[in-house]
Protein backbone atom coordinates (compact mmCIF):
# COMPACT_ATOMS: atom_id res chain seq x y z
CA UNK A 1 0.00 0.00 0.00
CA UNK A 2 1.18 3.44 -0.69
CA UNK A 3 0.51 6.30 1.14
CA UNK A 4 1.58 8.77 -2.02
CA UNK A 5 -2.07 10.25 -2.43
CA UNK A 6 -2.74 11.33 0.99
CA UNK A 7 1.30 11.85 2.31
CA UNK A 8 2.42 15.56 2.66
CA UNK A 9 5.13 16.86 -0.10
CA UNK A 10 8.64 14.76 1.06
CA UNK A 11 7.63 12.45 2.60
CA UNK A 12 8.35 9.39 1.53
CA UNK A 13 6.15 6.77 -0.33
CA UNK A 14 7.41 3.81 0.67
CA UNK A 15 6.93 1.98 4.30
CA UNK A 16 10.83 0.49 4.70
CA UNK A 17 13.07 1.95 7.33
CA UNK A 18 15.91 3.83 5.92
CA UNK A 19 18.31 3.52 8.57
CA UNK A 20 20.80 6.21 6.94
CA UNK A 21 18.21 8.74 7.69
CA UNK A 22 16.95 7.51 10.75
CA UNK A 23 17.69 10.77 13.39
CA UNK A 24 20.49 9.74 15.85
CA UNK A 25 18.52 9.70 18.98
CA UNK A 26 16.53 6.49 17.59
CA UNK A 27 20.06 4.70 17.47
CA UNK A 28 19.53 2.89 20.70
CA UNK A 29 16.15 4.34 21.64
CA UNK A 30 14.07 2.65 23.99
CA UNK A 31 9.81 3.32 24.02
CA UNK A 32 10.51 5.27 26.76
CA UNK A 33 12.68 8.01 24.83
CA UNK A 34 11.31 7.25 21.53
CA UNK A 35 7.69 8.53 23.43
CA UNK A 36 9.39 11.33 24.66
CA UNK A 37 11.03 12.35 21.36
CA UNK A 38 7.41 12.04 20.13
CA UNK A 39 5.54 14.61 22.67
CA UNK A 40 8.84 17.69 22.24
CA UNK A 41 7.38 17.03 18.48
CA UNK A 42 4.86 20.57 20.11
CA UNK A 43 7.53 22.77 20.18
CA UNK A 44 8.12 22.10 16.21
CA UNK A 45 6.54 25.22 13.89
CA UNK A 46 3.62 22.74 13.38
CA UNK A 47 2.97 22.39 17.28
CA UNK A 48 3.44 26.16 17.96
CA UNK A 49 1.08 27.00 15.03
CA UNK A 50 -1.64 24.35 16.34
CA UNK A 51 -1.11 26.15 20.08
CA UNK A 52 -1.70 29.85 18.48
CA UNK A 53 -4.68 28.18 16.70
CA UNK A 54 -6.21 26.67 19.50
CA UNK A 55 -5.71 30.51 21.48
CA UNK A 56 -8.14 31.57 19.09
CA UNK A 57 -10.40 28.27 19.72
CA UNK A 58 -10.01 29.54 23.47
CA UNK A 59 -11.29 32.71 22.54
CA UNK A 60 -14.54 31.36 20.71
CA UNK A 61 -15.25 29.56 23.42
CA UNK A 62 -15.33 32.57 26.20
CA UNK A 63 -16.88 34.48 23.16
CA UNK A 64 -19.74 31.55 22.83
CA UNK A 65 -20.66 31.88 26.95
CA UNK A 66 -19.35 28.37 27.34
CA UNK A 67 -16.95 27.53 30.04
CA UNK A 68 -12.83 26.48 30.23
CA UNK A 69 -14.19 23.10 31.58
CA UNK A 70 -15.93 22.69 28.11
CA UNK A 71 -12.60 24.00 26.26
CA UNK A 72 -10.64 21.62 27.56
CA UNK A 73 -13.03 19.04 27.72
CA UNK A 74 -13.55 19.27 23.97
CA UNK A 75 -9.75 19.30 23.66
CA UNK A 76 -9.22 16.03 25.05
CA UNK A 77 -12.18 14.02 23.91
CA UNK A 78 -12.43 15.42 19.96
CA UNK A 79 -8.67 16.70 19.38
CA UNK A 80 -9.70 17.98 16.16
CA UNK A 81 -9.51 21.34 15.83
CA UNK A 82 -12.04 21.79 12.63
CA UNK A 83 -14.88 19.41 15.04
CA UNK A 84 -14.39 21.59 18.13
CA UNK A 85 -15.07 25.15 16.12
CA UNK A 86 -17.66 23.27 14.52
CA UNK A 87 -19.45 22.38 17.72
CA UNK A 88 -19.06 26.19 19.56
CA UNK A 89 -19.80 27.76 16.47
CA UNK A 90 -23.39 25.88 15.75
CA UNK A 91 -24.30 26.12 19.17
CA UNK A 92 -23.28 29.95 19.77
CA UNK A 93 -25.88 30.09 16.36
CA UNK A 94 -28.09 28.26 18.36
CA UNK A 95 -28.00 24.75 15.87
CA UNK A 96 -30.03 22.14 17.20
CA UNK A 97 -27.51 18.84 18.54
CA UNK A 98 -28.95 16.80 15.22
CA UNK A 99 -27.46 19.71 12.84
CA UNK A 100 -24.07 20.07 15.27
CA UNK A 101 -23.49 15.74 15.42
CA UNK A 102 -24.26 15.83 11.00
CA UNK A 103 -21.75 18.71 11.10
CA UNK A 104 -19.40 17.33 13.46
CA UNK A 105 -19.38 13.87 11.49
CA UNK A 106 -18.99 15.60 8.21
CA UNK A 107 -15.66 17.24 8.92
CA UNK A 108 -14.73 13.49 11.14
CA UNK A 109 -15.28 11.56 7.99
CA UNK A 110 -11.36 12.85 6.57
CA UNK A 111 -10.01 10.87 9.90
CA UNK A 112 -10.88 7.79 8.44
CA UNK A 113 -8.39 7.45 5.22
CA UNK A 114 -5.78 8.93 7.32
CA UNK A 115 -6.03 6.48 10.27
CA UNK A 116 -5.89 4.16 7.57
CA UNK A 117 -3.14 5.37 5.95
CA UNK A 118 -1.08 5.60 9.27
CA UNK A 119 -1.87 1.75 10.36
CA UNK A 120 1.18 0.68 8.46
CA UNK A 121 3.37 2.44 10.64
CA UNK A 122 1.59 1.87 13.75
CA UNK A 123 0.44 -1.69 13.57
CA UNK A 124 2.58 -4.49 13.66
CA UNK A 125 2.54 -8.03 15.49
CA UNK A 126 3.65 -8.59 18.92
CA UNK A 127 2.39 -4.90 19.44
CA UNK A 128 -0.34 -4.05 22.05
CA UNK A 129 -3.31 -4.12 20.55
CA UNK A 130 -4.90 -1.53 23.39
CA UNK A 131 -1.84 1.30 22.77
CA UNK A 132 -2.59 0.51 18.36
CA UNK A 133 -6.13 1.76 19.37
CA UNK A 134 -4.90 4.63 21.47
CA UNK A 135 -3.32 5.72 18.85
CA UNK A 136 -6.07 6.25 16.40
CA UNK A 137 -7.34 9.47 19.17
CA UNK A 138 -4.66 11.21 17.93
CA UNK A 139 -5.33 11.14 14.20
CA UNK A 140 -5.62 14.93 13.59
CA UNK A 141 -3.66 17.13 10.93
CA UNK A 142 -1.03 18.07 12.83
CA UNK A 143 -0.57 14.36 14.29
CA UNK A 144 -0.85 13.05 11.12
CA UNK A 145 1.49 15.20 8.93
CA UNK A 146 4.20 14.78 11.66
CA UNK A 147 3.74 11.13 11.93
CA UNK A 148 4.06 10.69 8.07
CA UNK A 149 6.71 12.27 7.76
CA UNK A 150 9.02 11.11 10.74
CA UNK A 151 7.53 7.58 11.67
CA UNK A 152 8.74 5.95 8.15
CA UNK A 153 12.26 6.52 8.99
CA UNK A 154 12.22 5.09 12.63
CA UNK A 155 12.69 1.37 13.83
CA UNK A 156 9.63 -0.43 13.21
CA UNK A 157 9.64 -1.03 17.36
CA UNK A 158 9.84 2.43 17.90
CA UNK A 159 6.88 3.78 15.26
CA UNK A 160 3.80 3.23 17.93
CA UNK A 161 5.92 4.74 21.20
CA UNK A 162 6.88 7.87 19.15
CA UNK A 163 3.73 8.24 17.61
CA UNK A 164 1.55 8.39 21.03
CA UNK A 165 4.21 10.79 21.88
CA UNK A 166 3.42 12.77 19.31
CA UNK A 167 0.04 12.94 20.08
CA UNK A 168 0.04 13.14 23.60
CA UNK A 169 2.47 16.41 22.91
CA UNK A 170 0.16 17.71 20.35
CA UNK A 171 -3.46 17.48 22.57
CA UNK A 172 -1.04 19.04 25.42
CA UNK A 173 -0.32 22.14 22.94
CA UNK A 174 -4.27 22.03 21.76
CA UNK A 175 -5.66 22.12 25.99
CA UNK A 176 -2.91 24.46 27.28
CA UNK A 177 -3.58 26.70 23.91
CA UNK A 178 -6.91 26.75 24.65
CA UNK A 179 -7.26 27.30 28.45
CA UNK A 180 -4.84 30.18 27.97
CA UNK A 181 -6.62 31.62 24.84
CA UNK A 182 -10.14 31.27 27.41
CA UNK A 183 -8.20 33.07 29.73
CA UNK A 184 -6.44 35.62 28.51
CA UNK A 185 -9.92 36.93 26.00
CA UNK A 186 -10.95 38.35 29.64
CA UNK A 187 -8.11 40.32 29.99
CA UNK A 188 -7.81 41.55 26.45
CA UNK A 189 -9.12 44.40 24.03
CA UNK A 190 -11.89 43.41 21.91
CA UNK A 191 -9.06 44.22 19.00
CA UNK A 192 -6.78 41.44 19.99
CA UNK A 193 -9.48 39.06 21.10
CA UNK A 194 -11.11 39.30 17.19
CA UNK A 195 -7.37 38.71 16.00
CA UNK A 196 -7.17 36.07 18.30
CA UNK A 197 -10.44 34.52 16.64
CA UNK A 198 -9.09 35.33 13.47
CA UNK A 199 -6.20 32.63 13.65
CA UNK A 200 -8.31 29.51 13.33
CA UNK A 201 -9.90 29.91 10.32
CA UNK A 202 -7.20 31.09 8.57
CA UNK A 203 -5.00 28.29 10.42
CA UNK A 204 -7.65 25.93 8.44
CA UNK A 205 -7.74 27.11 4.90
CA UNK A 206 -3.87 27.82 4.99
CA UNK A 207 -3.29 24.31 6.25
CA UNK A 208 -5.62 22.73 3.91
CA UNK A 209 -3.73 24.88 0.85
CA UNK A 210 -0.40 23.37 2.46
CA UNK A 211 -1.98 20.05 1.73
CA UNK A 212 -3.43 20.08 -1.40
CA UNK A 213 -1.73 17.77 -4.03
CA UNK A 214 -4.26 17.87 -6.54
CA UNK A 215 -6.69 19.51 -8.96
CA UNK A 216 -9.49 17.83 -6.98
CA UNK A 217 -8.23 19.40 -3.91
CA UNK A 218 -8.42 23.07 -4.80
CA UNK A 219 -11.52 22.54 -6.65
CA UNK A 220 -12.90 21.61 -3.56
CA UNK A 221 -11.52 24.45 -1.53
CA UNK A 222 -12.57 26.84 -4.11
CA UNK A 223 -16.16 25.48 -4.63
CA UNK A 224 -16.87 24.82 -0.72
CA UNK A 225 -15.20 28.41 0.01
CA UNK A 226 -17.68 29.64 -3.04
CA UNK A 227 -20.51 27.51 -2.19
CA UNK A 228 -20.89 27.78 1.67
CA UNK A 229 -21.64 31.87 2.17
CA UNK A 230 -24.31 31.74 -0.89
CA UNK A 231 -26.22 28.53 0.97
CA UNK A 232 -25.69 30.04 4.41
CA UNK A 233 -28.03 33.76 3.42
CA UNK A 234 -30.50 30.63 1.63
CA UNK A 235 -30.67 28.19 4.42
CA UNK A 236 -28.04 28.47 7.00
CA UNK A 237 -28.71 25.34 9.01
CA UNK A 238 -27.40 23.14 5.97
CA UNK A 239 -24.77 25.34 4.58
CA UNK A 240 -21.95 23.34 5.39
CA UNK A 241 -23.65 20.30 4.37
CA UNK A 242 -24.52 21.05 0.93
CA UNK A 243 -21.35 23.11 0.46
CA UNK A 244 -19.16 20.27 1.75
CA UNK A 245 -21.22 17.12 -0.28
CA UNK A 246 -21.92 19.34 -3.23
CA UNK A 247 -18.48 20.95 -3.54
CA UNK A 248 -16.63 18.04 -2.59
CA UNK A 249 -18.87 15.80 -4.95
CA UNK A 250 -18.32 18.07 -7.70
CA UNK A 251 -14.94 18.50 -7.08
CA UNK A 252 -14.12 14.74 -7.20
CA UNK A 253 -15.81 14.19 -10.40
CA UNK A 254 -14.15 17.16 -11.65
CA UNK A 255 -10.99 15.10 -11.12
CA UNK A 256 -11.65 12.11 -12.34
CA UNK A 257 -13.03 13.56 -15.51
CA UNK A 258 -9.36 15.06 -15.75
CA UNK A 259 -7.25 12.32 -14.92
CA UNK B 1 -23.06 30.48 33.59
CA UNK B 2 -23.23 29.02 30.28
CA UNK B 3 -25.37 30.75 27.71
CA UNK B 4 -25.43 27.92 24.61
CA UNK B 5 -24.63 24.80 27.01
CA UNK B 6 -26.47 23.60 30.14
CA UNK B 7 -24.02 23.77 33.20
CA UNK B 8 -22.94 21.16 35.37
CA UNK B 9 -22.71 17.18 33.82
CA UNK B 10 -25.29 18.00 31.28
CA UNK B 11 -23.63 20.02 29.05
CA UNK B 12 -20.38 17.66 29.38
CA UNK B 13 -22.24 15.23 28.22
CA UNK B 14 -23.73 16.31 25.71
CA UNK B 15 -20.25 17.54 24.20
CA UNK B 16 -19.33 13.52 24.95
CA UNK B 17 -21.93 12.40 23.22
CA UNK B 18 -21.45 14.37 20.01
CA UNK B 19 -17.70 13.30 20.27
CA UNK B 20 -18.52 10.01 20.96
CA UNK B 21 -21.13 9.32 18.30
CA UNK B 22 -20.51 11.30 15.50
CA UNK B 23 -16.62 12.15 15.79
CA UNK B 24 -14.53 9.22 16.55
CA UNK B 25 -16.68 6.33 15.23
CA UNK B 26 -14.61 7.67 11.69
CA UNK B 27 -11.20 6.89 13.81
CA UNK B 28 -12.34 3.69 15.02
CA UNK B 29 -14.19 2.68 11.43
CA UNK B 30 -10.21 3.36 10.09
CA UNK B 31 -8.63 1.20 12.74
CA UNK B 32 -10.91 -1.49 12.06
CA UNK B 33 -10.74 -1.49 7.87
CA UNK B 34 -6.86 -1.40 8.69
CA UNK B 35 -4.45 -3.18 5.89
CA UNK B 36 -7.76 -4.13 4.47
CA UNK B 37 -8.48 -0.57 2.83
CA UNK B 38 -5.97 1.19 0.43
CA UNK B 39 -6.07 4.96 1.37
CA UNK B 40 -5.99 5.64 -2.19
CA UNK B 41 -9.25 4.41 -2.89
CA UNK B 42 -11.95 6.40 -4.70
CA UNK B 43 -14.11 6.43 -2.00
CA UNK B 44 -11.68 8.04 -0.03
CA UNK B 45 -10.94 10.56 -2.69
CA UNK B 46 -14.65 11.85 -2.58
CA UNK B 47 -14.31 11.39 1.26
CA UNK B 48 -11.19 13.83 1.31
CA UNK B 49 -13.00 16.14 -1.28
CA UNK B 50 -16.00 16.85 0.71
CA UNK B 51 -14.04 17.39 3.97
CA UNK B 52 -11.86 19.47 2.02
CA UNK B 53 -14.85 21.64 0.65
CA UNK B 54 -16.58 21.30 4.50
CA UNK B 55 -13.43 22.92 6.07
CA UNK B 56 -12.89 25.34 3.31
CA UNK B 57 -16.86 26.33 3.59
CA UNK B 58 -16.44 26.51 7.73
CA UNK B 59 -13.33 28.95 7.20
CA UNK B 60 -15.73 31.05 4.43
CA UNK B 61 -18.56 31.55 7.37
CA UNK B 62 -16.90 32.23 10.04
CA UNK B 63 -14.93 34.77 7.96
CA UNK B 64 -17.98 35.88 5.84
CA UNK B 65 -20.92 35.20 8.79
CA UNK B 66 -19.21 35.54 12.18
CA UNK B 67 -21.06 34.88 15.67
CA UNK B 68 -19.58 36.15 18.08
CA UNK B 69 -16.91 39.14 18.51
CA UNK B 70 -15.35 39.38 15.03
CA UNK B 71 -19.01 40.51 13.83
CA UNK B 72 -17.36 43.81 15.55
CA UNK B 73 -14.75 43.74 12.78
CA UNK B 74 -15.77 45.12 9.49
CA UNK B 75 -15.87 42.58 6.59
CA UNK B 76 -13.60 45.04 4.43
CA UNK B 77 -11.45 44.79 6.96
CA UNK B 78 -11.34 40.67 7.59
CA UNK B 79 -11.42 39.86 3.56
CA UNK B 80 -8.41 42.36 4.00
CA UNK B 81 -6.48 40.79 6.60
CA UNK B 82 -6.96 37.08 4.86
CA UNK B 83 -5.90 38.40 1.85
CA UNK B 84 -2.80 39.72 3.98
CA UNK B 85 -2.15 36.60 5.76
CA UNK B 86 -2.22 34.13 2.50
CA UNK B 87 -0.04 36.48 0.73
CA UNK B 88 1.93 36.13 2.95
CA UNK B 89 1.91 32.63 3.13
CA UNK B 90 2.84 32.00 -0.24
CA UNK B 91 5.53 34.61 -0.53
CA UNK B 92 7.14 32.91 2.95
CA UNK B 93 7.24 29.89 1.40
CA UNK B 94 4.27 28.58 2.45
CA UNK B 95 4.48 28.92 5.83
CA UNK B 96 1.42 28.25 8.20
CA UNK B 97 3.31 30.38 11.06
CA UNK B 98 3.66 33.23 9.08
CA UNK B 99 0.22 32.94 7.24
CA UNK B 100 -1.71 33.24 10.42
CA UNK B 101 0.28 34.87 12.73
CA UNK B 102 0.72 37.61 10.01
CA UNK B 103 -3.00 38.04 8.98
CA UNK B 104 -3.93 38.42 12.64
CA UNK B 105 -1.23 40.74 12.87
CA UNK B 106 -2.92 42.64 10.17
CA UNK B 107 -6.20 42.32 11.37
CA UNK B 108 -5.29 44.25 14.58
CA UNK B 109 -3.36 46.89 12.99
CA UNK B 110 -6.15 47.75 10.70
CA UNK B 111 -8.78 47.93 13.72
CA UNK B 112 -6.41 49.92 15.77
CA UNK B 113 -5.64 52.41 12.39
CA UNK B 114 -9.34 52.47 11.99
CA UNK B 115 -10.95 52.75 15.55
CA UNK B 116 -8.18 55.82 15.67
CA UNK B 117 -4.17 55.42 17.31
CA UNK B 118 -2.22 52.86 19.10
CA UNK B 119 -3.19 53.85 22.34
CA UNK B 120 -6.26 51.65 21.42
CA UNK B 121 -4.48 48.30 21.91
CA UNK B 122 -3.35 49.60 25.12
CA UNK B 123 -6.61 49.47 26.31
Amino acid sequence: MTVSENAPPGAPAAVETSAALAPAWSHDATQATALWHGVVVMFSTPGCVLFLTALGFGTLVRDAGMTLGHALFLSLVMYALPAQVMVVDQLQRGATLLAVALAVTLTAVRLLPMTVSLQPYIRRRGGSPLMQFAAVHFVAITAWIEGNRRLPYLREDLRLAHFLGIGLGMVGATATGSAVGFVMAAHMPLTMQAALLFMTPTYFLLSTIAAATHRRDWMAIALGAGLAPLVYVWMPEADLLVAGLVGGTVAYAAGRTAA
Amino acid sequence: MSATLQDGYGGYLVLLAIAALAHEPWRWLGFVLGRNLSADGEVFLWVRAVATALVAGLVMKLLVFPAGTLTQVPSLVRAAALSGGLVMFVMGRQSLALGVAGGSILLALLEVARSGGFLALLW
